[in-house]
């Protein structure tokens, strides 16, 4: 049995994406269903420890390119690998970050095959398979297929699919490969952190705030500020802080609308939307955000979703399970204060 | 610096979308220029006016997508050029890849080419890198700030905006760079901008005329578009006589549903 469905793990800073045990466990599925096996694709500098951890989670071969050159992702380098390493695999899965995108996609240019990103559920028809993404922002959905050329690039959406439990005891081979180095062309030459402290693509939990953050007009700046917009900033801090409170209490990850990204409030890394991040996590707590459209199409497939705003009419209580009518700046504090009684903070 | 930014046209981002018998409709919404690519276009100019040169607009698409290259043609770039051809109707990534690619060989002594992210349509985010693969030139994607570019040294430096962070990359030129919303603030056309713009004649390229003689067949289709299936859900307001009271009832629910 050849194991033909490919499955590539990414990872950053030697920590595994959640997102890529998603998408092992989507490798080990299509293999038991198209009887083949898995084979993870394990590639950077000194990551010995994560091939191990795939075989646990389900792959049944893991190809390793341990390489000083591979230490940090440059796309040139780890797709020419990549696509030196896949040319003979039948189905070969992604998860979607930051990396693998790009990555995918310029893989199916060496390989001259399809790829469809974002993928939110797929059936098999024949031997190809038929994959469901987002199309408009998730206003569309549309199924795509790749019929002839092989493999089939699919990159799986951040938490449609559920993660394995690994097992200690299941068994398979690492087989070390040679990397494909080629011409060099990028260096990296640092990092600095994320403004928005962690991925909200991966977060269980996002509590957001919107432009009525900055909306409490019972609060007197300090005397120095004396410029209108400084004062609408400070105010958003303290609103925030609130916000920042109540995400800290439920271990959430924070997230923004682009009105208050756009005010200044907040950095774009923590936008979600159309144009900031896409999430769907399992509660999704919107904090003075009206629900335009385009904030909407961030976070509509968030399993839970609650909405705390003035205005009982704004748009976001029609996705909203549970919903608060009221100023921000009472319910949050107190909403804080109630979780952290009955989750013993 | 000889710079070219692919740009398309897409249904606003208010639009509502819909299908009927597998086409999709954006209703009476009017077309613009995809919100991501706003950035580049912005990016392309101030480059240009920092180090001389010429931006050039280039969009595969409908005669529609004219109207997308006025509006970066109005906000400063020096020409602009439509790639339409009836054999690209149900070009895949991979060919229109194939094809931007070509064009910007065409154009010749191209030092970068600017994408936005995406496109908020299909959204599949890979047309800027799958080109550079195929131009065998650098990609720096999700770009957030260019901090250094060095047209005699030939070199390029960016933040690029990972969720783990900001990876700071420095490259060659030629260079192929999209960009993420927060690497600028895209300008409004100035008035004697749109002027300029509608007077101007857009040429039309085909297949044949960047020296594709054969159009590459898609790898992927798509069999069916739908609309997803409306989740019904009745919010329930939680009320109380004090706030305390409303966040006490909210978090009960909460723990409840078993979300915390
Ligand atoms: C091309 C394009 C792309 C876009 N992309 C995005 C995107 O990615 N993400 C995004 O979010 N938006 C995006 N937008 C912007 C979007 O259209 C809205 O403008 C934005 O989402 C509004 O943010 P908001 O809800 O915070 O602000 P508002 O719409 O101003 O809403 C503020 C809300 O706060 C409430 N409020 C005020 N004070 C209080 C208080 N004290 N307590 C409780 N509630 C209060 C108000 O009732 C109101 O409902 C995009 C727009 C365009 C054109």
């Amino acid at each position: 049995m050849a194991n033909k469905i490919f499955v590539y793990i990414d990872h950053f800073g030697g920590q595994v994406l959640p997102a890529s045990w998603e998408a092992v466990g989507v490798a080990r599925s299509l293999a038991d269903q198209l009887s083949s096996g898995v084979t993870a694709v394990v590639l950077g500098h000194e990551v010995e420890g994560i091939a191990n951890q795939s075989i646990e989670y389900g792959a049944d071969q893991v190809l390793l390119g341990d390489d000083p050159e591979l230490k940090d992702y440059r796309p040139e380098l780890f797709a020419g690998t990549l696509s030196h390493l896949a040319a003979e695999a039948q189905v070969l899965i992604l998860p979607t970050t930051s990396r693998t995108r790009e990555l995918a996609g310029m893989v199916a240019v060496d390989l001259e095959t399809g790829m469809a990103p974002d993928v939110i559920s797929f059936e098999i028809d024949g031997d190809a398979v038929l994959a469901t993404r987002p199309i408009y922002a998730g206003k569309l959905l549309t199924k795509v297929v790749c019929r002839e050329k092989r493999p089939q690039i699919i990159t799986l959406q951040t938490r449609a699919f559920p993660k394995p439990e690994p097992e200690s005891d299941r068994s398979g081979e690492v087989v070390r490969v040679e990397v494909v180095i080629g011409e060099i062309v990028t260096e990296v030459t640092g990092y600095k952190p994320s403004e928005a402290g962690v991925s909200l693509a991966d977060a269980a939990i996002i509590v957001s705030g919107g432009r009525g953050v900055s909306n409490n007009p019972k609060l007197t700046p300090p005397n120095e500020i004396t410029d209108e917009k400084e004062q609408e900033i400070w105010r958003s801090q303290q609103g925030f802080a609130l916000v920042r409170d109540l995400a800290e209490t439920l271990g959430a990850a924070m997230g923004a609308s682009r009105a208050a990204v756009d005010a200044g409030y907040i950095p774009y890394a923590h936008q979600v939307g159309q144009t900031g991040k896409v999430v769907s996590p399992d509660l999704y707590v919107a904090c003075g955000i009206s629900g335009a459209i385009q904030h909407l199409a961030g976070m509509r497939t968030s399993k839970m979703i609650v909405a705390i705003n003035r205005d009982s009419e704004a748009p976001i209580f029609k996705l909203a399970r549970f919903g608060v009518a009221g100023d921000l700046f009472d319910i949050v504090p107190a909403l804080t204060q109630a979780l952290k009684e009955r989750l013993g903070k | 610096m000889n710079i070219v930014v692919c740009v398309k046209q897409t249904p606003d981002t208010a639009a509502t979308v819909s299908v009927e018998d597998g086409v999709v409709s954006w209703g009476d919404s009017p077309l613009v220029l995809n919100p991501w690519d706003e950035y580049a276009v912005e990016e392309a100019l101030r480059i240009r006016e920092a180090h001389s040169g010429q931006v050039t607009a280039l969009s595969l698409g409908p005669e529609a997508a004219m109207e997308a290259l006025k509006l970066a043609l109005a906000m400063g770039c020096e020409q602009a050029i439509l790639i339409n051809d009836p054999a690209l109707e149900d070009a895949d990534p991979l060919v229109v890849s194939k094809v931007l690619a070509a064009a910007i060989n065409k154009i010749g002594e191209v030092d970068l080419v600017l994408f936005g992210r995406g496109s908020v349509d299909n959204d599949t985010g890979i047309t800027g890198p799958q080109v550079a693969r195929r131009l065998n030139w650098p990609v720096l994607s999700l770009v957030a700030d260019i901090t250094s570019l060095d047209p005699e040294g030939r070199t390029i430096a960016v933040e690029r905006m990972l969720d783990e962070g900001r990876q700071l990359v420095r490259g060659p030129l030629p260079a192929v760079v999209s960009v993420v919303k927060g690497i600028n603030e895209p300008r409004y056309p100035s008035f004697m901008g749109i002027r300029k713009a509608s007077r101007s004649e857009i040429p039309i390229w085909s297949t044949a005329d960047i020296g594709l003689d054969e159009v590459p067949t898609p790898a992927m289709t798509w069999p069916e578009i739908f609309a997803p299936t409306k989740v019904e859900t009745e919010c329930e307001m939680i009320e109380g006589e004090t706030p305390e009271e409303v966040a006490a009832r909210l978090a009960d629910r909460l723990i409840e549903e078993k979300v915390i």
